[in-house]
């Protein structure tokens, strides 16, 4: 009989196989690629439903095989499906899918069209290891994998240099957080001898309080850095560069999620640990403020998108911090639909115009009319209008940080509040100037894009505009108690209704779309009069808190400077020597000053000189000689043969 | 060594010994010229020399199988290649004036002369597994059989990786098409 | 066999010591190539050894000096490949003169 246990890893498998295809035979297909990895994108949503049916019925599934021996102890792997991992292969097959069918209209034409599909595929086949894998070892395989399609699909268009060093920017931005993940693979390896989550979670008791916070806040900065938090978020505006079915994909539905899904799975490690909570909710809710204020002000339709991403990735995130840990994949779901539409949107109208500037759009609406009533659809979800998708989970995460354990909820719950109203005004306002008004440029001529393209925009709104229903009052908080079998360690708590969060909530983005209607559409309040009028926060805002500014002056500047500083210095003690020599025979009037110039100098150039010296002495190290290292090897392997037989002798003695 | 053999031995068995020792010494002395001569040729005849003697070596282990594969594929394959090798670099690689080893010469020397130290300190006074062998030895087939059934994993992997290795090869050594 | 088995040890261990040696210090990158050559064969010799003095009916030993000889095959036919194209490209084939990838 055929289980459906054993055809599990079929999921990932078969993207896998079809980018094997892709990359050795793909340039020869032409656009046929296109079908290739189509297929395999449905065959993983098709096998993936009986398992998300199981769910529906209560019911997990679990495989798992030994994958090596540790001495006597069997490593395993295995692949589990619960409610968590329904709702992300729920989410990142079907979105996915029709985000490939999109983006053969999208890639038409392209010299790498069958490289772009294959990396698709193999993005696919990252993405469901991280959804489908039962321990920590399994999703940081994917989680590398995905963090790789993501570089070659950012620079895509390498011929761009703005495209290759995006690319770069998002690798390295991701390694620094990688490497915190790896530390807490490590020492939860060290900590429970297991890396699988079921069996984690059972000992995880044994381990409370402060012990958890270091491991944990480490597991967190694997997620800084894929879901694009501060202070590693700077890559996610910059990975704009890549295609835009790649930035709906990768950039705002699936990938960046996965750091906040990692952080679902793994809840139990961050449950009851007060400051490794603390740390999480502050840097999301922080993110989230943040993002919004630079979207207030961006002209590039894809950076505002890019910012409300981070936004709503911060909101996850704070959800989670605050103990939301079902609010916040619920709006992981929510936003994955609204926002792989609204980029969709965002490519369509690029496609359909040629340009990613709000200020050149205008009255798109007659020209585009599916485009901008699908992007309507995915507008008033993002910002939070009830009945639709985006306002039930918010709801939830504002009702989850009101009622949170977490220091200074409140605080955090006011920042959410006034995010949300900032969310429904730059949507209100992306979408007023892009759809509404008269064309600003006469010299774009937009038109519709295809039904390949207009089709997969359709489903998806339909999906981001009722998404949200299971998860609302009106449907007893079904989703909340689906998901909640996912965190059997957790007692599931009733929902109270609090129609005060609700209601502050609906007023906020109510106010936040009136204003830019007005400022918008009936132009009662000027922009520019608002801008000049707050003209410092405004430039603040435009150029992105001037984090990239922060960054190349704190980080990549002092590497600069240190080589000058040494220059300085031989200076200094030349200028040293022949002034000491002057100042001998001119008396002591003049030894206040040099005395000064010295203390001033001196120190200044100490630190550039220190820097130079010790990175000489380190840089004596990579001689680029490969006989010195394996020199180098074979003195450490004299050293584990002497110190084996010392051992030995000791075991003899 | 007379302790380790205080029963007369057969002539066979002073064959043996002498025979061994004769291509121990000669062996030691081909790998010396390997590493210390300057004409990087002559030191492929004494990597030849090596292989053979390593072939007798294992004619003396009753390995027959291996010592015609050792022979077939150094000898025959491997220092070919390298005499191949050395033709095609003989302008980089020769004349008087090119020093042949590098800065790390007394430091490499310490370091090998302390691990052979070690080890050879270790060597005679281990008490090794040994086993007197009683039935058949392995031959031709028993190999044979091991490759197909308990090894064809290995097996195929390894078949995989010289293939690899083959295109690997042609693919890097072919000029670049301008 | 009347020679007893930590001599074939030691006469591997001098081969590989003396490999060791050349490979750490040949500037030519073809003899850096033929010291490995060295050390293998002398990784068969012991694993030849092991096998005829502690499991002569099974040959296990033999096989892996089977797989070593194939391994040692390949190391030497994309080794040559690779010296002919830092020859074709630099000119040289001294290996402390190649440091491409140095900072």
């Amino acid at each position: 009989m055929l289980n459906y246990t054993n055809l599990i890893p079929l999921i990932p498998l078969i993207p896998l196989a079809s980018f094997v295809i892709l990359i050795l035979f793909g340039s020869r297909m032409k656009e046929k690629a296109a079908y290739v990895s189509i297929g395999a994108a449905l065959a993983a949503f098709a096998l993936s439903v009986p398992g998300i049916m199981m769910t529906l019925k209560h019911q997990s599934v679990h495989m798992e095989w030994i994958w090596l021996y540790l001495g006597d102890r069997p490593i395993k792997m295995g692949f589990m499906i619960d409610s968590l991992t329904a709702m992300m292969l729920f989410v990142v097959t079907f979105i996915g899918s029709l985000i490939h069918i999109y983006s053969v209209g999208y890639m038409h034409g392209d010299k790498r069209f069958s490289r772009y599909f294959a990396y698709l595929s193999l993005f696919f086949f990252s993405m469901l290891l991280i959804v489908l894998g039962d321990n920590l070892i399994m999703v940081f395989i994917g989680w590398e994998m995905v963090g790789l399609c993501s570089y070659l699909l950012i620079s895509f268009w390498f011929e761009r240099m703005s495209a290759a060093r995006a690319g770069m920017k998002a690798f390295l931005a991701n390694r620094v957080g990688d490497v915190g993940f790896l530390l807490a693979i490590l020492s939860f390896f060290w900590m429970f001898g297991t890396v699988n989550f079921e069996q984690m979670a059972e000992k995880i008791h044994q381990y409370q309080g402060t012990m958890l916070v270091i491991p944990a806040v480490l597991l967190f900065c694997g997620a800084v850095g894929k879901s694009a938090q501060f202070p590693l978020h700077v890559w996610l505006p910059d990975a704009m560069e890549g295609p835009t079915p790649v930035s709906a994909l990768i950039h705002a539905a699936t990938m960046v999620a996965a750091g906040v899904y990692m952080v679902a799975r793994s809840f139990f490690v961050f449950h009851g640990n007060i400051e490794a909570m603390q740390v999480v909710s502050y840097i999301g809710c922080f993110t989230a403020f943040m993002a919004a204020t630079i979207a207030l002000t961006q002209t590039d339709i894809k950076k505002v998108l890019a910012y409300s991403t981070l936004s709503q990735l911060g909101y996850m995130v704070m959800a989670l911090g605050v103990g939301g840990y079902i609010a916040g994949p619920f709006h992981l779901m929510t936003h994955a639909f609204f926002k792989a539409l609204l980029f969709l949107g965002a490519g369509s109208v690029i496609h359909g115009t040629g340009t990613q500037d709000i200020r050149q759009m205008g009255g798109l609406m007659k020209k585009m009319p599916i485009t901008a009533w699908t992007f309507l659809a995915a507008f008033v979800a993002i910002a939070g209008l009830p009945p639709f998708a985006g306002f039930w989970s918010k709801d939830e995460i504002l009702l989850s940080t009101f009622n949170s354990p977490v220091p200074g909820h409140l605080f955090l719950f006011a920042v959410g509040l006034f995010t949300e109203a900032l969310t429904a005004f730059y949507m209100a306002r992306v979408f007023f100037l892009t759809f509404l008004g008269d064309a600003r440029d006469k010299e774009i001529h937009a038109h519709e894009s295809p039904l390949v393209m207009t089709v997969p925009l359709a489903i998806l709104a339909f999906f981001a505009l009722f998404i949200g229903l299971p998860g609302s009052p009106m449907a007893g908080h079904w989703f909340q108690h689906w998901l909640q079998q996912s965190f059997p360690y957790m007692h599931a708590h009733e929902i109270h209704l609090n129609f005060g969060v609700m209601g502050a909530s609906i007023f906020l983005a109510l106010s936040g779309i009136g204003l830019a209607y007005l400022m918008y559409i009936k132009g009662t309040i000027s922009p520019d009069k608002v801008a000049q009028s707050i003209r410092p926060l405004y430039i603040y805002s435009l150029n992105k808190w001037y984090w990239d500014e922060i960054y190349g002056m704190f980080l990549i500047k002092p590497f600069l400077w240190s080589t000058n500083a040494l220059y300085a210095f031989d200076v200094w003690i030349v200028d040293g020597v022949v002034n000491g020599a002057a100042m001998v025979a001119r008396g002591l009037g003049f030894l206040q000053f040099i005395f000064d110039k010295y203390i001033v100098d001196g120190i200044v150039n100490l630190f550039g000189w220190v820097t130079q010296k010790s990175s000489r002495i380190v840089r004596l190290v990579q001689t680029g000689i490969i006989q010195n290292y394996i020199l180098l090897l074979v003195v450490g392997l004299a050293l584990i043969v002497w110190f084996k037989i010392l051992e030995n002798m000791h075991a003899v003695l | 060594m007379t302790e380790l053999f205080n029963t007369a031995l057969t002539p066979w068995e002073w064959t043996q010994l002498i025979s061994f020792y004769g291509i121990a010494a000669l062996m030691i002395v081909a790998a010396l010229m390997v590493v210390t001569l300057r004409n990087i040729f002559h030191s492929a005849l004494g990597l030849a020399a090596v292989a053979l003697g390593a072939a007798a070596i294992y004619l003396m282990l009753d390995a027959e199988f291996l010592a015609f594969v050792q022979i077939l594929v150094y000898v025959g394959a491997v220092v070919t290649l390298i005499a191949f090798m050395v033709m095609l670099t003989q302008r980089a690689s020769h004349g008087k004036l090119v020093r042949q080893s590098n800065d790390q010469k007394t430091i490499s020397f310490i370091v090998v002369l302390s691990l052979f130290a070690l080890l050879i300190w270790k060597i005679p006074t281990t008490v090794w597994n040994t086993t007197v062998s009683t039935g058949n030895l392995a031959d031709a087939k028993t190999l044979g059989t091991a490759f197909l059934k308990e090894y064809i994993m290995p097996f195929e992997v390894i078949s995989i990786v010289l293939l690899v290795a083959l295109i690997g090869a042609i693919v890097l050594a072919r000029r670049e098409p301008k | 066999m009347i020679v007893p088995l930590a001599h074939f040890l030691i006469l591997s261990l001098i081969i590989f010591c003396i490999g060791l040696y050349g490979a750490l210090t040949r500037r030519n990158a073809v003899g850096i190539l033929m010291s490995v050559e060295l050390m293998l064969n002398a990784a068969n010799i012991n694993l030849v050894a092991f096998s005829r003095f502690v499991s002569p009916q099974s040959g296990t030993g033999q096989i892996f000096a089977v797989f070593v000889m194939a391994l040692a095959a390949a190391s030497v036919a994309v080794g040559l490949a690779i010296v002919i194209c830092i020859y074709r490209n630099h000119r040289t084939i001294a290996a402390d003169k190649i440091d491409l990838m140095k900072w």
